[in-house]
């Protein structure tokens, strides 16, 4: 009994990690209408700037100005690629048809999943600890430890700051304006380009975010790190109802949750067709998602 | 009535005999290591299943215009299922008439395990549209694989080997031509224009009678069988099957070849196979390199030629033909 209590635990940590990943996919979607296929990729770039600039500044554990320079660095530069990305491969083919885009955005994601192998080398890399992984608290017969205590909290700061910025600011207004519709937005004298941008830069820090994360929980990075959770993640994002923040957060629990059942089961070898299989149901049975809600289709 | 345009049916039946003997011959001579390079051969073997593919594919993607990224998963079923007949039933391959006969139960236990396959992924997955429906896809696809990997009878995450070695130049091409000559007549047929009227505008079809699901869910079935045909000819040329081969990257590989060649277009399918099969072995120095020059060029594709290098047009024999004169003006 006492391992399904800490199984449920980490299924609630990796569920944090996807919710974190899915809120760059859900954000994204929600103003460009676009499964951004890199997003997950941006994620691995973001675990490999920190581990370079952990290396160069020598940041040692237990110095928190350095862990928030190599946090900063990972975000700055996930952010300036995530707007390279934007401005580069998606803008030129926001008026061609949807497929377009969604084709360029699988372009993105094969080169920087390639590119990554060629630049970072294929092999994985132990990510320097810059926080100390150790077990702060026992819940009962449950282990908690440092860094799960800390993707718990990036999971809860984010969930309120997203929540708040896109509900109580001026850049939250617009970017629902931009959402619900981006030629009325733009005749509201919004400057839809910036707004979109703005987004796209957002999303990659947050994924910056994600991938130090990880990185420290899992202790190692390497180029396809991406991959998979970066579609787990985007299931998840459709799970809650893809374009709504704490639906990404709702689907991301929900499914580092069921993985976990599944392995408990004795399926472990089913662990990532779950995903999928929980996808195809959502998209069969309430294609809107847990939380989202639906758009009529006008003739 | 309208006069009949093209063959009659001796005249096409005399069409395929002659071209199924020029076949066998061309295979005999190609495939024998000592008249033809052992290495060209492969690639020969190699592009006329990636024809079948993209080609297959391309009833769907192109022609029907819905974007499924499943196809390897689809595939992988016709090779598995195909190989597990040969595999336990055949064993060994005996040379002579038997083989023939069992790489057309390979053939035919594929394709229609493919074919069950694409109804039952598609009769769900065809109500949604678009990303939705991409998504889908590529879920099915990797849950395909994932199942593969559990069944311990094809060797799960080992592989399966020892397949017997039944694919033969003659089977390879003809499959890809059969699958090219499908697909033109589809295309040209009522079936195929209300495919086309799908792709256009759905609900318009509708309006004017078209069953959309129906239409969809055949063309998909249909796509499917010839991707497991392909398959059922992969599993029997290499011996040897792997569940990695079949990931959502493979599917990708296959999707990037009609796009390069143009969505819609059954010459741009067979183009962008043969151009996707080649590039690599040119690029066979830097394969590290490979990938990335594959995503650059879809990218750029799209940022600069969104409809690929066909476009919708196809190549024809009238058309091969109109060329005639102009090349001879410009030798003049």
């Amino acid at each position: 009994m006492q391992e399904i209590g800490q199984q449920l635990f980490n299924g609630l940590i990796w569920g944090g990690v996807y919710a974190l990943i899915a809120l760059g996919y859900t954000m994204v979607y929600g103003v460009l209408r676009l499964i951004n296929f890199a997003h997950g990729d941006v994620y691995m770039v973001g675990a490999y700037l920190a581990f370079f600039t952990a290396s160069a500044l020598s940041v040692q554990a237990h110095s928190p100005a350095g862990m928030l320079l190599v946090l900063l660095a990972a975000m700055a530069g996930c952010g300036l690629l995530g707007f390279t990305i934007e401005r580069a491969a998606y803008k030129p083919v926001r008026r061609a048809p949807r497929l377009t885009a969604l084709i360029t955005a699988i372009g993105v994601s094969l080169l920087l999943e390639n590119g990554g192998q060629l630049v970072f080398g294929p092999n994985p890399r132990p990510f320097p600890a810059i926080v100390p992984d150790r077990a702060i608290a026992s819940l009962g017969t449950v282990a908690v430890s440092s860094v799960q205590v800390m993707i718990l909290g990036a999971v809860a700061v984010l969930l309120v700051g997203l929540q708040t910025l896109v509900q109580r600011t001026k850049v939250g207004k617009a970017m629902r304006a931009v959402s619900y519709n981006r030629d009325a937005a733009s005749l509201m004298g919004i400057n839809v380009d910036n707004i979109i941008t703005f987004t796209f830069v957002l999303g990659s820090a947050l994924a910056a975010v994600a991938g130090i994360l990880v990185g420290l929980y899992t202790g190692t990075i390497d180029p396809l790190m991406g991959l998979l959770p970066g579609m787990k993640a985007f299931v998840a994002a459709v799970l809650g109802g893809i374009g709504s923040i704490p639906g990404a957060m709702l689907g991301g629990l929900v499914l580092g949750m069921a993985e976990v059942l599944v392995v408990a089961a004795g399926y472990s070898t089913y662990r990532d067709a779950i995903a999928f299989a929980l996808l195809v149901l959502v998209l069969l049975l309430r294609p809107t998602g847990l939380l989202g809600t639906g758009a009529v289709e006008k003739v | 009535m309208s006069p009949r345009r093209g063959i009659g049916t001796g005249a096409a039946l005399l069409l395929v005999a002659v071209l199924a003997g020029l076949l066998a011959i061309l295979g005999s001579v190609l495939g024998n290591p000592e008249l033809f390079d052992a290495y060209a051969f492969r690639i020969l073997m190699v592009m006329g299943i990636n024809v079948t593919l993209a080609v297959s594919l391309n009833l769907v993607n192109g022609l029907a215009g819905q974007f499924s990224i499943g196809h390897a998963g689809f595939m992988s079923v016709g090779a598995y299922t195909s190989a597990a007949l040969t595999y336990y039933v055949m064993r060994q391959a005996q040379g002579g008439a038997a083989d023939i006969a069992w790489m057309v139960a390979a053939l035919a236990v594929g394709g229609l395990a493919g074919a069950i396959a694409g109804l039952v992924v598609g009769l769900p997955s065809l109500r949604l549209r678009g990303d939705y429906l991409a998504i889908v896809t590529l879920g099915f696809g990797e849950i395909i694989r994932i199942l593969i990997l559990n069944i311990d009878a094809v060797g799960g995450p080992r592989g399966l080997s020892g397949i017997p070695r039944l694919t033969s130049f003659f089977w390879v091409w003809a499959v890809a031509l059969g699958t090219v000559a499908l697909s033109r007549n589809l295309a040209t047929s009522t079936h195929g224009r209300a495919l086309m009227a799908i792709r256009e505008d759905e609900l318009a079809a509708e309006c004017l009678g078209v069953n959309t699901v129906r239409y969809k869910v055949a063309a998909f079935v249909l796509s499917s069988a010839l991707a497991g045909v392909a398959g059922a000819l992969y599993a029997h040329y290499d011996a040897y099957l792997n569940p990695a081969s079949f990931s959502f990257l493979r599917s990708f590989e296959i999707i990037i070849m009609v796009i390069l060649g143009g969505m819609g277009s059954t010459s741009g399918a067979v183009v962008g196979a043969v151009i996707i099969t080649l590039l690599p072995e040119l690029l066979r120095s830097a394969a590290q390199e490979r990938m990335v020059v594959y995503a650059v060029l879809l990218i750029l594709l799209m940022l600069l030629r969104p409809q690929g290098l066909m476009g919708s047009r196809e190549v024809t024999l009238r058309g091969l033909r109109a060329l005639w004169p102009r090349r001879k003006g410009v030798a003049r």
